[in-house]
């Protein structure tokens, strides 16, 4: 299968995108935003935050290992309870049997507690092809079934539906002569008729977050106490779960049922934590007969089905790439925190069933690659789901494996010859063109230096631009990258070699790839700053990170770039020097996919001794050699040409925060005298390549609009810009009259150090 | 129970939309009878010296009586101090409807049966699972939802939770 992309078929996913965005996107974002914040608040003020993280995933990853045990151990306990266990190998599988219980119940109607499990098997359509009424209970998947709408959320199911829009919804279809407006009046409606549904439903059907192998006991995590009724109102109730649910023992809760609140909505807890264990010995309460007398001593015979789905999950397991997927638990942070996903939802980035950055594995796993394709570029890698996630999966690494396997034309789910990681091979011919382009920036900076001025006029001359967009979707209205003859290597090569007796410490700037053929000033500010603070500076020629072919998921290049970075450090680090990177982008690869891409030494040796600029600058001023004023503060002449305005906006970057560095730079700033205002936007939403591709400009302008608000506010209008990211720098440019420079331009002496 | 762990349940309840009182044994009935919204359901108590049976409570309801009262009563325990939750337990038949279909649910925990966290319950509750418990319910505060676009309190279960502690002060 080849990801190549029509011009046609990149103008029709734009449109599709820019329709989300006129239609529910504010109201996903309106949604999510605040249980994103949430989340960042009660983080941060549980102590145990941490601890809770590292302990859920030691449980999950340990009951992934040993899962066929637990599988069986599951199976004897629940039986050994009265209760019968099916393990279902794929979708059809499990409908089947699903059917055939509520068919052996004489059931006329089911109802259901909310269960994604239950929308990746279809489930629903089945039962109702076979003649039975199927009522979510949920009130969000009433919403949803009423609409015959799709969840566009793991967990929320209806974050795309606005209030009026649901009102408008229920007046309409109940034909309401008192029409309902507030969320109260739609509340209580909803629950009128589902209570009515409830009475009379012969089965229950639900999903469990959790499955206990040691005492066969279900977590069900809810708020509405819809799932409650739906288990115990009908005699019978089935629980279906994916295999990857079960937990070995009662005790292994306690993180999850301390996280999982605060990591979905920002709750404290939900208002239930259900520990069940079917089937339950509570009295059957006999609606249709008012006389039956209610809680009489039980000794009514409940029947319980657990359905644990494999589904591809075991599958998944075996997959070294993707298993970690198999530790989510569903709680949607990955989607709330995701910039993309706030703009247009899981109708956009999401498959068939599964939204939001865990996704991709998700629908790789189950559905496949066709499901799979549709959304994964959505995600840009800006990482700031990994810190969200309460198990701490690696969410960018996911798709950027399932992405890797898409160009390569492997179907996701066949995994027979990915058992032992990826396969190794040159880029498949078959590759997308503009991802060929992106992947391979350094020839093309390489080569637009070597002819600029030029090729910056060619490139952007009208019929070259038109060009560029049909072949490889580089969207026309973004200004391209403007290419500068002379490289930082070439400058620092060339200029006059600065004395530095007594160095305090010898350090490689890393000339990456825009900052050695873009963004040059940034490279000679950093330089001269490292030099005042009594550093001996070397700026050698070093090969790119791999940042840019490991975004278009071409894991065998960026490997390849990973090499020979090593190889081009491998001297200095041997001779104690350390290694100062500018772009965060380019560290974050270093000390995070390099572990991947090298040997142990090799990581650990670039992982442990590379820093990002103002993380090393801030760790000098702390340090014997120059002080603070060996740099500009705002009343100096500094790079920028003048003295800085005292007052900055400082956009830092995704992937910076993600690493914990951004104080770093608002530390040193601050330190000078600057009066530092930071943005709190997730991401700025350029992410590298992702604003230049035409089916993606939009929804990256979109983003970015909070950014561009937030520095267009009253407090902040007027500031100097200031921004640590090459695409956020290039984004504040398309988005803000005034330009913006990274923050090393304004402490930089620049011109105090030239008149020396 | 520590004292301690009392002060730190009511500070929990206190940042919940529920309401709460301490009292005492003697205490109990008036406590009960104010906070009900009739008629009421609800299950014996398993407390020393406090019982419904002298109340308005009906604790032999009808599924009709079920489905017309206004409030429930129940049992609960263990309590967590750090987020102000009561356990609903099927150990008492019935408490499963009576929590969760009335508009008011009122509970009744003992104070010595206050536990500091999660951990704490979940050790207890273990050990009564495994010795046939089949349903626990940890709740705190009464349903909720936000799926209409707004929070709304009283969902599919009770809109309102009020929460007797029984312990003198």
């Amino acid at each position: 299968m080849s990801t190549d992309q029509s011009a046609a078929g990149r103008d029709e996913k734009a449109a599709r995108i820019r329709r989300l965005l006129e239609t529910s996107g504010s109201t996903v974002g309106e949604t999510v935003r605040p249980f994103n914040e949430g989340r960042y608040r009660r983080y941060e003020e549980m102590e145990e935050t941490e601890a809770y993280r590292e302990a859920a995933r030691e449980i999950k990853a340990d009951a992934i290992e040993r899962l066929p045990d637990l599988l069986e151990q599951v199976e004897d306990v629940v039986t050994e309870n009265g209760g019968t266990v099916y393990v279902a190998d794929d979708a059809a599988d499990a409908r089947r049997y699903v059917r055939e219980v509520v068919e052996a119940a004489d059931a006329e109607s089911v109802v259901k507690g909310k269960s994604m499990t239950t929308e990746e098997i279809d489930l629903n359509d089945d039962l109702e092809t076979a003649g039975i009424d199927v009522w979510e209970t949920d009130l969000a998947e009433f919403v949803l079934q009423i609409a015959d709408d799709e969840p566009s959320h793991i967990a929320s199911p209806a974050v795309h539906k606005s209030r009026e829009e649901i009102a408008a919804l229920f007046n309409e279809h109940f034909d309401l002569e008192e029409p309902l407006t507030t969320a109260e009046e739609l509340t209580a409606f909803a629950r009128e008729q589902l209570t009515d549904h409830v009475l009379e439903a012969d089965v229950g059907i639900t999903g469990a977050n959790f499955v206990t192998a040691d005492t066969g006991t279900l977590a069900l995590v809810t708020n509405e106490g819809n799932a409650r009724k739906s288990l115990t109102v009908p005699d019978t109730h089935v629980a279906v779960a994916g295999v990857e649910k079960i937990v070995p023992s009662i005790a292994d809760l306690s993180p999850f049922f301390s996280l999982i609140g605060p990591a979905g909505a920002g709750q404290d807890i939900t208002a239930y934590l259900s520990l069940l264990t079917p089937p339950l010995d509570e009295p059957v309460v006999r609606f249709d007969e008012p006389d039956d007398e209610a809680f009489d001593d039980s000794s009514d015979d409940r029947s319980f089905h657990l359905v644990l789905v494999d589904n591809g999950r075991f599958a998944m397991r075996d997959d070294d790439e993707l298993r970690e997927t198999l530790y989510c638990i569903r709680c949607g942070a990955c989607a709330n925190s995701c910039a993309n996903f706030q703009q247009v939802g899981g109708h956009a980035f999401g498959g068939e069933t599964y939204s939001g950055g865990i996704a991709t594995g998700w629908e790789a796993g189950v559905h496949g690659a066709d499901s799979v394709a549709e959304f994964n570029d959505l995600c840009t890698g800006c990482s700031r789901c990994v810190e969200a996630c309460p198990v701490n999966i690696d969410i960018p690494w996911i798709n950027t494996v399932v992405r890797d396997r898409l160009n390569q034309g492997a179907d996701p789910d066949a995994f027979d010859h990915l058992v032992s990681g990826l396969t190794p091979d040159d880029e498949p011919t078959g590759l997308d063109r503009g991802k060929r382009l992106f992947g391979n920036f350094e020839t093309l900076a390489t080569f637009g230096s070597l002819t600029a001025p030029v090729s910056n006029h060619v490139a952007n001359f009208g019929p070259a631009r038109a060009a560029l967009e049909r072949v490889a979707g580089v969207d026309r209205r973004r200004e391209l990258p403007r290419f500068r003859r002379e490289t930082l290597v070439d400058w620092f090569q060339s200029r006059e070699p600065t004395r530095i007796d007594e160095p305090v410490r010898e350090a490689v700037l890393y000339p990456d790839v825009y900052t050695n053929h873009v963004q040059v000033e940034r490279g000679k500010a950093a330089v001269r700053a490292l030099e005042a603070l009594g550093v001996r500076v070397r700026v050698p020629d070093v090969s790119s990170s791999g940042r840019a072919p490991l975004s278009q998921g071409m894991i065998d290049t960026a490997t390849a770039h990973a090499s020979a970075v090593s190889a081009d450090l491998e001297g200095h680090l041997e001779q104690g020097r350390d290694v100062v990177v500018i772009e965060p982008s380019d560290l974050a690869m270093f000390r995070g996919e390099y572990e991947r891409f090298l040997d142990a030494d090799a990581y650990e040796r670039i992982a442990e001794h590379s820093y990002e600029l103002f993380e090393y600058v801030f760790g000098l001023l702390e340090g014997d050699g120059p002080g603070i004023e060996a740099l500009a503060g705002p009343s100096e002449a500094c790079a920028i040409g003048a003295p800085a305005s005292p007052d900055l906006a400082y956009h830092s970057h995704c992937q910076q925060r993600t690493l914990g560095l951004e104080a770093y730079t608002t530390a040193v700033l601050e330190r000078l005298g600057y009066d530092v205002v930071t943005s709190d936007v997730e991401c700025c939403g350029m992410a590298g390549s992702f604003g230049y591709k035409s089916e993606y400009y939009e929804l990256s302008m979109a983003v970015g609009e909070t950014l561009k608000d937030q520095f267009t506010a009253d407090e902040t209008a007027t500031r100097t810009v200031v921004a640590s990211g090459t695409s956020c720098l290039e984004q504040l440019d398309s988005l803000l009259e005034r330009s913006s420079v990274h923050p090393i331009q304004v402490i930089d002496p620049g011109l105090r150090s030239e008149l020396d | 129970m520590t004292s301690a762990a009392v002060e730190t349940f009511e500070r929990s309840l206190e940042n919940l939309p529920v309401t709460f009182e301490r009292v005492d044994s003697g205490e109990f009935r008036s406590a009960v009878e104010s906070r009900i919204d009739p008629p009421a359901v609800g299950v014996s108590l398993p407390f020393d010296g406090v019982s419904l049976e002298d109340t308005s409570v009906n604790l032999n309801p009808t599924s009709e009586d079920v489905l017309e009262a206004r409030t429930g009563v129940t049992p609960g325990g263990p309590s967590i101090a750090e987020f102000g939750t009561v356990v609903v337990a099927s150990a008492f038949d019935g408490a499963s409807y009576a929590s969760l279909f009335p508009e008011t649910h009122v509970v009744v925990v003992a104070a010595s049966e206050i536990v500091e966290t999660i951990d704490d319950a979940l050790e207890t509750l273990a050990g009564e699972i495994d010795g046939g418990l089949t349903s626990a319910i940890l709740t705190t505060g009464p349903s909720a939802t936000a799926d209409m676009g707004a929070p709304v309190y009283g969902a599919h279960g009770p809109e309102s939770l009020h929460v007797i502690i029984l312990g003198d002060r």
